[in-house]
């Protein structure tokens, strides 16, 4: 015979309401299976029965509130009955912190998963069967799962394994490729014949972080007709006047002094001037954007990160340089806020810096234009009919057809141009 | 540091925020998936706590089918509710065994985290003892509290689900269907107290605030954008 008490739910918490049984007097209920329910505060709690056999007695009714430890039921074990042992459920009893994963999961109806991420065919894979997966070359669309919500268990695994023939290696051994083919879950079917021996391919789910990139960038191309222009800029005075102040800017705030907040910087005049830039669209509405938020890309070791300079038409170059100096640490730091990396209006992103020399960005929806920053060269040009040497940069436009025409992005860039090549700003 | 993914999942309906939950709640009994902190909208929905009692809906199904207002029977804690547009549901699918074994601790943890969401908007809110939810002096009768945030928490093997909603921009005229929570206590917004902000932007501050009151990294999924690089 084994008592069952009320557990104790918190350190706060002294007593609970009973507020369901599901099992009834004589019903022979298994060990963790659901017993009865309480509410404590605003908390419905499940409580699993602590032992197996047959409810013999229900001590305390439903809708009932009893301290903590309260004996609310007995259940006979079935062989002997002899001191009754009280033993609080499960949720009380001790456990070491963080409890391991279980692998099995409750049986339950299959149901169409509603919402995981597309590389998973039927809801979260356990680590472990994602290992059995990848050793085994399994294609997961193709297991059906019987796990809760329809999910994938190591048992159906082998179940699939069996079935189409192939041994079913021990845990730790190093996988001989089943005679299966092998598409990427996540791929588009090309048909893939694993070959016998050495593995040659692996196969690892995308992070969240490619995910949401790559459904981003796809987005983007369905959304907005893209149209990318690019304009020669010379940048030699800026160079000049970079080469002339950087070790002293350095000096006196602690980072360099790049091209970028000039770019910023001109690029902030010229949606000013051309504020439909500056906009996005909603339906058959055009959004104006009275603040001028511009997002910075930045490179990450996967991926890449878009954190936002708010009001960047209230900052001079100084303050450009340390925003984006700042963001870009943090960004790579993984240490943005979440609202740092939304309400950009307009795009900066900065290619050159790999070393290339034009390039056809992306646009960050929903804004409508973004400018890629091609590299600064020293470049043999023609001015005057003579040939002089000149620090040459592209700058390339992506723009939304839907909403800009070219000659409107051609202007806004020309824009852009002129501020550069008459910089008249103080820079220290 | 403790992880936390955070989904947001926009507006969705009821039943399918239901089921996606009870999988995230049986992969997380199974330690399968982190801790989840989901953030959502409904649509019209009213719905029922386990303890609810029928009473306190005050509109007949046929009434509120007009009013093109769905019904539910939950087993979340907590009697009946309203969730719609305009309004931050946030359904934490978390571990307490890895956090703390105490619903008490949790569900104060819970109205922290509104409490601090809302004074980032320069709302004072607070407790109530005994009625758990997030409480506001009401500026607009000048006397008396009215509720600006509803909890109701399922526990199951210590895995909570189900959670909290905030009424940011909500209609308040659908509260007229319900006594929200068995309480005769007037409900409110923080558009009613005067602070427009987008749900998205609470929704922003609300993880933040969750992660530092339940002391975890919260994972987002990251907007992001084309080529990039460097300064």
């Amino acid at each position: 015979m084994t008592d069952v008490v009320m557990p104790q739910m918190g350190e706060s918490i002294v007593e609970g309401t009973l507020t369901k049984w599901l099992k009834k007097p004589g019903e022979h209920v298994e060990r963790d299976e659901p017993l009865f329910e309480i509410s404590t505060d605003k908390v419905d709690t499940e409580i699993p029965s602590p032992t197996a056999g047959t409810l013999s007695e229900v001590l305390v009714e439903e809708g009932k509130t009893v301290g903590i430890n309260t004996i609310v039921a007995r259940i006979e074990n079935g062989a002997g009955s002899g001191a009754a042992k009280p033993a609080a459920p499960a949720p009380e009893a001790p456990a070491p912190a963080p409890v391991a994963a279980k692998p099995s999961a409750p049986p339950a109806p299959p149901s169409p998963p509603i919402e995981e991420p597309p590389a998973e065919p039927t809801g979260p894979l356990s680590p472990l069967v994602r290992k059995m997966a990848r050793e085994n070359n399994i294609d997961l669309g193709k297991v059906r799962g019987t796990g809760a919500g329809g999910r994938i268990s190591k048992q159906d695994l082998e179940a699939y394994l069996a079935q189409s023939g192939a041994p079913v290696p021990a845990a730790a051994q190093p996988a001989v490729p089943a005679p299966v083919q092998a598409p990427p879950p996540t791929a588009p079917a090309v048909p893939y014949q694993a070959p016998a021996g050495q593995a040659k391919t692996r196969i690892e789910p995308m992070s969240t972080m490619r995910l949401k990139i790559a459904e981003h960038m796809v987005l983007s191309k369905r959304t907005s007709p893209h149209v990318t222009t690019v304009h020669r800029v010379d940048m030699t005075k800026i160079a000049k006047l970079r080469d002339r102040y950087k070790d002293q800017f350095k000096s006196n705030y602690g980072f360099s002094l790049t091209y970028l907040p000039f770019i910023a910087r001109a690029s902030v005049a010229a949606l000013r001037q051309f504020p439909l830039l500056n906009a996005s669209l909603d339906g058959n509405n055009i959004v104006y954007h009275n603040e001028i938020n511009i997002g910075i890309a930045v490179a990450l070791e996967n991926g890449l990160i878009v954190p936002v300079i708010r009001n960047a038409d209230e900052k001079n170059i100084l303050g450009l340089q340390r925003s984006i100096v700042d963001l870009a640490a943090r960004a790579r730091a993984r240490a943005l806020k979440p609202d740092e990396v939304v309400g950009g209006t307009f795009s900066i992103t900065n290619f050159g810096s790999y070393g290339s020399l034009i390039g056809t960005p992306v646009i960050n929806q929903p804004q409508v234009a973004i400018i890629g920053v091609g590299t600064v060269d020293k470049t043999p040009v023609v001015i005057d009919d003579a040939i002089a040497i000149r620090s040459i940069c592209h700058l390339s436009l992506s723009f939304d057809h839907r909403l800009i025409d070219g000659a409107l992005a051609d202007q806004f860039m020309t824009k852009v141009k002129q501020v550069l090549e008459s910089w008249s700003e103080e820079v220290l | 540091m403790r992880k936390c993914q955070v989904r947001e999942l926009g507006r969705i309906a009821y039943g399918p925020a239901l089921e996606l939950q009870q999988q995230l709640l049986a992969a997380r009994k199974d330690g399968a998936v982190p801790d989840h902190l989901l953030l959502l909208e409904h649509p019209h929905v009213i719905t029922l706590g386990r303890n609810g009692r029928q009473e306190n809906l005050l509109a007949s199904e046929e009434i509120m089918e007009r009013a093109g207002i769905s019904f539910f029977p939950t087993d979340r804690g907590g009697d009946v509710t309203y969730h719609g547009p305009g309004q931050l549901v946030a359904y934490p699918i978390m571990d307490l065994r890895e956090w703390k074994r105490d619903v008490g601790a949790f569900v104060r943890a819970v109205e922290q985290t509104i409490i601090d969401t809302l004074a980032e908007y320069g709302i004072e809110a607070g407790r109530i003892p005994k009625l758990t939810g997030v409480w506001v002096g009401d500026r607009l009768c000048g006397a008396g509290t009215a509720k600006i945030a509803a909890i109701g928490v399922h526990l199951s093997r210590w895995v909570t689900s189900h959670g909290l909603a905030l009424n940011v921009s909500t209609d308040m005229s659908y509260f007229q269907y319900i006594v929200p929570c068995g309480l005769t206590k007037p409900v409110t917004s923080m558009a009613q107290l005067g602070v427009r902000a987008t749900l998205e932007e609470v929704s922003r501050s609300l993880a933040a605030n969750f992660g530092r009151n339940f002391d975890c990294e919260m994972l987002f999924e990251a907007p992001v954008l084309a080529a990039e690089r460097e300064n």
